[in-house]
């Protein structure tokens, strides 16, 4: 399919692919294996300007938009998903600066995760908030020029290893979601720890880990927008990020779609390889045509929302809940298409299943985004009555 | 710190063709690629730079297609390109090679460390850095797999030996030939690839660095190759018989047979 990419996405996309051909697969199975954080590959992403795609210029970065982030998060998803949701989950962390920051706020952070200096992470899901995200606990009650944090975030991606937090908190608890506001807050802040660290079914290179605030005073310059804004900023937040969720499913099944293809050309049974089986060809024609529409999705929807269409909800749903519908399908089908050696680890696609299940789950479940899918469509028909 | 890295394009292939009537590589329809060992110095010298700031000038002398290894240099991290090529320097060997480079580097003046890798992957000699610092008359250590320390005027270096490594200091500016072991390249970056479509890479001549014409080219060359081939590959052994002056006649002779 020919998406009309421009000199530098070109460029972005084979420097991303080269990075994960050249330095993410001779690691992907022992990352895999010893749940090891990819520090070496971030410093590779740092070095190739990976890391600055999303930045605009006059904070160090190239100035792409989401579009050419999901280029290449979908080649590093190719090789291992793990290392891809690291890379995505970071520009998940920057994306509040870089929506509600002020200029001061930029000027200090965007340059160093432009650079790759500093890694980010988002923080908003807690114990008692998942797909509600209404339900959070944490506390940030404003003390003269501090606020004073307090509450446990779980599941957090990078968790431990970034060095800047985005995190949403409740600065007027009475009020509920329309009193939560978003905070950057650094490693190293007094009363700023972690605690757990998940042991995971898949992306196990990536770090998921508690955050733990323990009056911990931030100062006020943190605070990202205005009180009370923290939803908005999330809302906000993820829907331009969901394309990227949406990438990482694209770019896995591209991967588990080209083991399969190899492994059938290669395997014999009944004297011939079972790629010359028509149950087997199905399988891979549609493994195909479900990745060239999600792809196509995915893309559309980036494109859209680098536009700066308002109404974006809708289709970051759409993309992220059909690409990752279609990365579990395709990748069991990998396995499936492999046989016996397909469940075994010295074959890649057994790690592609795990890695796989996780999109359906996290920034958002397919469940909860379905919700969102249809009350656009009936408040639209609304709307029109 | 100014450092100088020295590079060369070579065929991208360990399966190289031999032209009987010339003597020489078939370069035609062989990729090319930057000399691998060259890979690790550029690397180091962008490593020094970001160490101790300063800038990476990569030069290279070779025909006017070299010009596309000078521009990767760039989107590795050198922040100049510049290319030495002339017919005059055509057919040049070690020697004529090592002082082309000695000519430009004088004209470039201002250097404090000179980087090569340790041989090429086509010559194979590794006599270009060794050479070069004679030319130049300043310090020369091979095989370097570590800079420890580095200040104006004063570098120390770890040298791979067989078993193990020594420890060398010297005054700068000096030449270093490096080992794969010193470092792992970094993968080109997005920045610096758009920068070097765009840079310019200006070609010396050997009127530009003052080059003798008689000491470069095939004239300038000493070596003659007289006879390049795949070796055959037998497993015949033969046992000279005689006393030790009878065998050593005997294997004279068949020295002599084999050129």
């Amino acid at each position: 399919m020919e998406y009309f990419l421009t000199e530098q996405q070109e460029l972005i996309r084979s420097l991303a692919r080269r990075v994960a051909e050249e330095r993410i697969l001779p690691l992907r199975a022992e990352l895999d294996e010893k749940e090891e954080f990819p520090w070496a590959i971030m410093k590779d992403l740092a070095d190739a300007d990976l890391f600055r795609i999303f930045i605009p210029e006059k904070y160090d970065g190239l100035g792409e938009g989401v579009f050419t982030l999901c280029l290449a998060v979908e080649e590093l998803s190719r090789a291992c998903s793990g290392v891809a949701v690291t890379y995505a989950s970071n520009a998940l962390g920057a994306m509040p600066i870089l929506l509600y920051g002020s200029d001061e706020q930029k000027q200090k952070y965007l340059p160093n995760i432009a650079s790759g200096a500093r890694l980010t992470a988002f923080g908003l899901t807690e114990p008692t908030a998942g797909s509600d995200a209404g339900g959070i606990r944490t506390t940030a009650i404003r003390d003269g020029d501090e606020y004073i944090l307090n509450g446990t975030k779980h599941f957090i991606t990078n968790g431990g290893e970034a060095e800047i937090y985005t995190v949403i908190a409740l600065t007027d608890p009475s009020r509920g979601s329309r009193g939560a506001s978003a905070f950057i807050v650094e490693k190293g802040t007094p009363g700023f720890t972690f605690g757990k660290k998940e042991k995971k079914m898949g992306i196990r290179t990536s770090a998921t880990r508690e955050l733990v605030f323990h009056n911990c005073h931030v100062p006020k310059e943190n605070l990202l927008g205005r009180e009370g804004s923290g939803f908005i900023v999330t809302m906000r937040t993820l829907d331009s990020t969901r394309p990227g969720v949406g990438a990482v499913a694209v770019g896995l099944a591209q991967g588990a779609l080209e083991a399969a293809v190899a492994y059938a050309q290669q395997r014999e049974q009944f004297g011939h390889p079972v790629s010359a089986i028509q149950a087997v060809q199905h399988m891979l024609a549609n493994m195909a045509m479900e990745l060239e529409a999600a792809r196509a999705l995915v893309y559309a929807t980036a494109k859209t929302i680098d536009s700066g269409a308002k109404n974006i909800s809708e289709i970051g749903a759409m993309a992220k809940v059909f690409a990752t519908d279609m990365a579990m399908k395709v990748t069991t089908d990998a396995v499936q298409v492999f046989g016996g050696p397909g469940y075994m680890r010295d074959y890649p696609v057994e790690k592609m299943m795990r890695d796989a299940k996780i999109n359906q789950i996290y920034e958002g479940t397919n469940q909860v985004l379905r919700n969102v899918i249809a009350l656009e469509l009936l408040k639209r028909k609304a709307l029109r009555d | 710190m100014n450092i100088v890295v020295c590079i060369k394009q070579v065929p991208g292939t360990t399966d190289i063709k031999i032209d009987p009537e010339t003597n020489t590589l078939v370069r035609e329809g062989v990729e090319s690629i930057v000399n691998p060992f060259d890979a690790y110095a550029l690397e180091e010298g962008v490593r020094l730079k970001e160490r101790c700031g300063g800038k990476v000038t990569a030069i290279s002398m070779g025909p006017p297609q070299a010009e596309q290894a000078l521009r990767e240099t760039i989107s590795l991290g050198a922040d100049e390109a510049i290319l030495l090529s002339d017919r005059a320097f055509a057919g040049s060997d070690t020697w004529a090679t090592s002082y082309v480079l000695s000519k430009a580097i004088s004209k470039i003046a201002d250097y404090d460390v000179i980087i090569c890798g340790r041989q090429t992957l086509d010559g194979d000699t590794g006599q270009v850095g060794p050479e070069l610092a004679e030319m130049l008359e300043i310090p020369f250590v091979a095989y370097v797999s570590k800079i420890e320390e580095i200040t104006e005027g004063y570098m120390k270096v770890q040298r791979m030996v067989e078993e193990g490594y020594e420890v060398i200091e010297m005054p700068l500016p000096a030449v270093i030939t490096v080992v794969k072991e010193i470092n792992v390249p970094r993968l080109p970056s997005i920045r610096g690839t758009m920068k070097s479509k765009t840079a310019e890479v200006p070609v010396w001549t050997a009127e530009d660095i003052g080059v003798d014409a008689n000491k470069a080219g095939i004239a300038g060359s000493p070596t003659r190759v007289v006879k390049i081939f795949f070796p055959q590959r037998t497993h015949k052994s033969e046992m000279l018989q005689g006393n030790l002056e009878e065998q050593i006649d005997q294997l004279l002779e068949k020295l002599e047979e084999i050129i």
